[in-house]
């Protein structure tokens, strides 16, 4: 996995996820969904988990969702994380239904909860890669 | 059990915890030589093979290192859990006619490399860490994230799960190789440093250097050995991840792979003397309790209470005091058999558990909140 110069890493984008990058890169947020078992799934894989169909579509999400789980980090001695301590690790179950790994940002740490409402946001880390991370809803 | 009986015959445990002058591979000799001259065998005697965090073809360079060229052999890696499972690989390729004697080894020195096990970050590369490195996971963070679920759910709280570590460290001081071994209180886990909330810094498993060895053959050739054969009555694996994207987080492997074990073998929960559950971080040792079936689901805050799962409690765990007080060099599945071998033996002096005869173990490798893998492995006393 490459590095960004503040030393997080850069996502690979692949033939599997590169609608999703690009996705982001609009500052959209979407999910695939099996356009044969209609299931959503995230992350994006080009073979549905469900029933293996390769017919797939890219939802666009609501970018709402709510805190399923988190973490409030305040030890990562890896490079880019260190120095941003400490940091919202959580799960956010997205109005659609998937979850997905993420930080809730914009906020104070200690603020955080459970089934707190969110919503997405892009930051921009190269012209290719925006990642998306959540804040309490407006 | 009516299938052809399997036996570990030889089991032993480095006693280092600290080792700038051994390597990982050194320590794995040395475990191989005292699991091996317990049992009464050479290298000679060893036809099957498997170790574990070693690299992807790095078990050919533990049999090049240690001269062996065995029948089968298995590097499995699903974190420390491995070796758990690889137990139960060699008893079915040992019932298979594959191989007669399998060495199972581990070294490691993750301690005087300076390896923060569960804080250095590090991710594989593979396909689902693109949609999760950026955010900065770590290992006690994916833990921290059940921990944290499981308060929200079930009410369980930080003092209960304090309780579990005070119980590792009081079957440490017993445990004269215990990294550590002075008294601690419910009050000392609440006070130390959160590392990833809710989990503190004492609800983390130590990090150490260590390594050790078992050896696994028929019963049959048992008979024929210098130690008490421990009887190997069968066990079962397990993964979790979110799937298409929907997990109940605080469903684990532990739920699939007990119930497998279970039911393979007929033993009852309330036949269980004894369990070693990996202690990666306290919250493994409640889900993976009530994941088990030891209690129900949300139970497993009231369960660890009150000396129940003390030396003397009703369900004693971690005897030797655990990745939470005694050792942990990264993957500590091969100490939960080892200690639960000899406890079935009667080995284990002032720690010892009254007249064991079946004894659980029970290993979590990965990350809990994101993708694990479980192994169970129930042994009895021959």
């Amino acid at each position: 996995m490459a590095e960004r110069p503040s030393g997080k890493p850069i996502p690979r984008v692949d033939e599997e996820s590169k609608g999703y990058w690009e996705a982001c890169r609009r500052h959209e947020l979407r999910v695939q969904r099996c356009r044969s078992c209609r299931r959503l799934r995230h992350h994006p894989r080009a073979t549905c988990p469900a029933c293996l169909s390769s017919d797939v579509e890219w939802v666009l999400c609501s970018g709402r969702g709510e805190v399923y789980t988190f973490t409030v980090t305040h030890q990562n001695h890896a490079p880019g994380f260190r120095e941003s301590l400490p940091y919202v690790l959580a799960y956010v179950e997205l109005d659609e239904g998937v979850q997905m790994l993420t930080n809730i940002v914009d906020c104070s740490p200690d603020d955080v909860k459970i089934g707190m409402k969110v919503e997405v946001t892009f930051e921009d880390v190269t012209d290719e890669i925006a990642i998306p991370r959540f804040r309490p809803a407006s | 059990m009516s299938r052809a009986g399997i036996a570990i015959v030889g089991a032993y445990e480095h006693p280092t915890r600290w080792a700038p002058d051994k390597t990982a591979y050194q320590i794995a000799a040395e475990s191989a030589r005292g699991a091996l001259e317990e049992a009464g065998l050479t290298l000679a005697d060893v036809d099957g093979y498997a170790c574990s965090g070693v690299g992807p073809i790095g078990i050919l360079s533990m049999c090049h290192h240690l001269n062996l060229a065995p029948d089968w052999f298995d590097s499995t890696a699903i974190g420390g859990s491995s070796f758990v499972a690889q137990v139960l690989n060699a008893a079915a390729a040992i019932r298979d006619g594959l191989c007669t004697t399998v060495l199972i080894t581990y070294g490691s020195t993750a301690a005087s490399d300076r390896f923060a096990v569960g804080t250095g970050g590090g991710t594989s590369g593979d396909p689902p860490d693109h949609f999760e490195a950026v955010y900065g996971p770590t290992i006690v963070g994916a833990y921290a994230m059940v921990a944290q679920r499981h308060m929200h759910e079930f009410g369980t709280t930080s003092e209960q799960l304090a309780e579990i570590a005070v119980t590792m460290r009081r079957h440490a001081a017993l445990n004269p190789n215990a990294k550590y071994r002075d008294p601690m209180t419910v009050d000392d886990v609440l006070a130390s440093r959160i590392i990833s909330s809710p989990l503190h810094l004492l609800d983390c498993c130590v990090i150490s250097d260590g390594g050790g060895a078992l050896v696994v053959t028929s019963e049959e050739r048992a008979k024929d050995l210098k130690t008490a054969p421990v009887r190997v009555l069968g066990g079962g694996v397990a993964a979790r991840h979110s799937g298409v994207g929907v997990r109940d987080i605080t469903d684990i492997a532990a739920r699939q792979s007990g119930h497998k074990a279970f039911e393979r073998t007929g033993v009852r929960h309330e036949d269980v003397d004894l369990c070693m559950i990996y202690d990666s971080f306290t919250i493994t040792v409640l889900s993976t309790l009530e994941n088990l079936g030891f209690c129900a689901p949300g139970e497993g805050g009231a369960f660890v209470q009150g000396g129940r799962i003390g030396l003397g409690g009703d369900l004693p765990l971690n005897l030797d005091g655990g990745g939470l007080s005694s050792n942990h060099p990264g993957m500590r599945g091969m100490f939960l058999v080892i200690e639960a071998t000899k406890q079935l033996r009667g080995e284990c002096g002032d720690r010892q558990v009254a007249d064991a005869r079946v004894a659980l173990c029970h290993g979590t490798g990965g990350f809990l909140g994101i993708r694990h893998s479980g192994a169970t492995l129930l042994l009895g006393r021959t």
